[in-house]
């Protein structure tokens, strides 16, 4: 896949707190690693803006949502399986189209 | 809303719009609600097949949601609807458990009222067992249908901290909503009046030593098919009409056209009590619905007319919808919230032309309930059909006890002698 597109991720948090950094950490390593530069993570915090969680149907802390390539797609939790999050957010399958 | 204290709706299972839809046609009218910043309405929607889960997380997001919504409008009460869906969106059970019993307290806390529907389970009361741990007060719901008939039933299960009716009630849904019915007897202690009034018929007036019949009392006529039960009734009905008094007129036989028709070529006019709104006839078949709904349907009435005299005909129809007891519970309710409003009750009754009719189901129930009780009789004589009337309790005054002879004319009944 030659796309030049760029993956656009969301994270939804609550505040700093531990699952919170360690999910973004997780999620950035992920991203530099299999779609170094053609990335971009939001990362919004519910704390400071509640009215946001409607949106994208927010119920569990961390969320992460791959708001392209379509399909929407959500990984909950602290991203800590990079293989579940991998074949999540597709990842994996389209590196192997890649090679 | 009634109370005027705003609230948040957290659906888990219908959309906005669905919901507005469904509870506009029950008179709740959400979107004005909305729009009055009196209701919040958030639609959670989990779909499983987008979510993949990976490692730790809490539920977060959702107490943020809720409480945003809570705080933007200062909700004092909260409704989640059905928090159950939630286990279906997830796999970590264990977290989600200790997740849900970490929100009501935190909506506790916050001193919101929470109802939080839930689907009764097998063998616990909600599916996963919610309620052990969250609520302080429990409503069972249950749609029983018995001999065809379906009544939709609630029973408070547990009430912390309050004493609470134990047994099931019936409830009504209708276009106004909701009502629920105590299902047990009322005390004994309603007033009784010691004014008279009119049966409608001068002579059978004077078969009593008071001229008349208590005001708020019940009346049972009783008789054979075809003995004039219904044209007695609706002389009650006419006379309490020309009373300015309200009537409700329940018809369980015939249509409100047939009744008017067939009361007309007597010269019995209930036109314009009709037209005026003294008289309301309500007509509909026993069947249509269960017992309790019947008791519903009348409490509603009552509530909304105000009658002065309900007129049931025939009670005995109501046999066929239950079995006795039940209608026996029933009938006994009916006539205490009927005493208790000093209501005038002319209830008839069909026996079975089998000779034995004072044993019969309904007689037995409500001739003991009934204050005074008038039995129509049809007998053979000399070839023709005699109608008679024999009046044969009536509490609290003396009464004529022989038969009395009448006649069905063009202008009425017309007794064949005068009591003296």
């Amino acid at each position: 896949m030659k796309n030049e597109e760029t993956w656009e991720l969301r994270l939804y948090i609550a505040g700093q707190t531990p699952k919170s950094v360690l999910a973004l950490g997780n999620i950035t390593n992920y991203c530099n690693e299999y779609l170094s530069g053609k990335y971009s993570i939001e990362v919004i915090d519910l704390l400071k803006s509640p009215q946001l969680a409607e949106g994208d149907q927010i119920f569990a802390i961390p969320t992460l949502v791959r708001k392209f390539p379509q399909p929407l797609r959500k990984i909950i939790g602290d991203l800590s399986n990079k293989e579940k999050v991998l074949v999540g957010l597709n990842i994996r399958v389209l590196k192997s189209g890649k090679d | 809303m009634d109370h005027d204290e705003p609230g948040v709706l957290m659906s888990f299972e219908e959309s906005r719009s669905d919901l507005a839809k469904n509870v506009l046609s029950l008179g709740f009218d959400l979107e004005q609600l909305v729009q009055e910043n009196k209701l919040r309405i958030d639609h959670v929607k989990i779909e499983r097949s987008e979510i993949e889960e990976t490692g730790e997380y809490d539920l977060d997001g959702l107490f943020i949601r809720l409480n945003h919504a809570i705080d933007s409008i200062g909700a004092k009460r909260v409704v989640l609807d059905t928090i159950e869906s939630l286990f279906g969106g997830v796999e970590n059970l264990g977290l989600l458990r200790s997740e849900i019993r970490r929100l009501f307290s935190w909506l506790k806390e916050k001193g919101v009222t929470t109802i939080i529907t839930g689907e009764r389970g097998g063998k616990t009361l909600t599916r996963q067992g919610l309620e052990e741990y969250v609520s302080d007060c429990v409503i069972l719901l249950d749609f029983r249908v018995i001999d065809q008939i379906a009544t939709r039933r609630l029973r408070i299960v547990k009430y912390r901290g309050s004493t609470h009716g134990t047994n099931e009630y019936p409830f009504l849904i209708d276009e106004n909503g909701i009502s629920v019915i105590p299902i047990t007897s009322l005390k004994l202690d309603y007033r009784s009046s010691t004014d008279i009034v009119s049966t409608g018929i001068a002579d059978l007036d004077n078969l009593f030593s008071k001229k008349g019949i208590y005001k708020g009392s019940s009346v049972l006529i009783s008789g054979t098919a075809g003995t004039s039960k219904t044209i007695l009734a609706s002389c009650f009905a006419i006379a309490s009409c020309k009373r300015k008094e309200k009537v409700l007129f329940f018809s369980f036989e015939e249509s409100v056209n047939q009744l008017i028709r067939n009361m007309a070529t007597i010269g019995m006019d209930m036109e314009p009590y009709l037209d005026d709104g003294s008289l309301t006839i309500h007509a509909s078949r026993p069947s249509l619905q269960g017992l309790e709904m019947h008791l519903l349907v009348l409490h509603k009435l009552l509530k909304d007319i105000k009658p002065n005299t309900v007129v049931i005909d025939p009670i005995s129809s109501l046999i066929s919808v239950g079995n006795s007891s039940e209608v026996r519970s029933m009938l006994v309710r009916l006539i205490d919230v009927l005493k208790m409003n000093e209501i005038n009750a002319i209830l008839t009754s069909l026996t079975s032309e089998a000779g034995n009719n004072l044993k019969d189901d309904t007689i037995e129930v409500v001739s003991s309930l009934a204050d005074t009780w008038i039995d129509v009789k049809n007998t053979p004589h000399e070839g023709r059909r005699k109608r008679s009337l024999n009046i044969i309790k009536s509490r609290g005054m003396g009464h004529y006890n022989d038969p009395m002879e009448f006649e069905i004319k063009d202008q009425g009944i017309v007794f064949d002698q005068q009591y003296k």
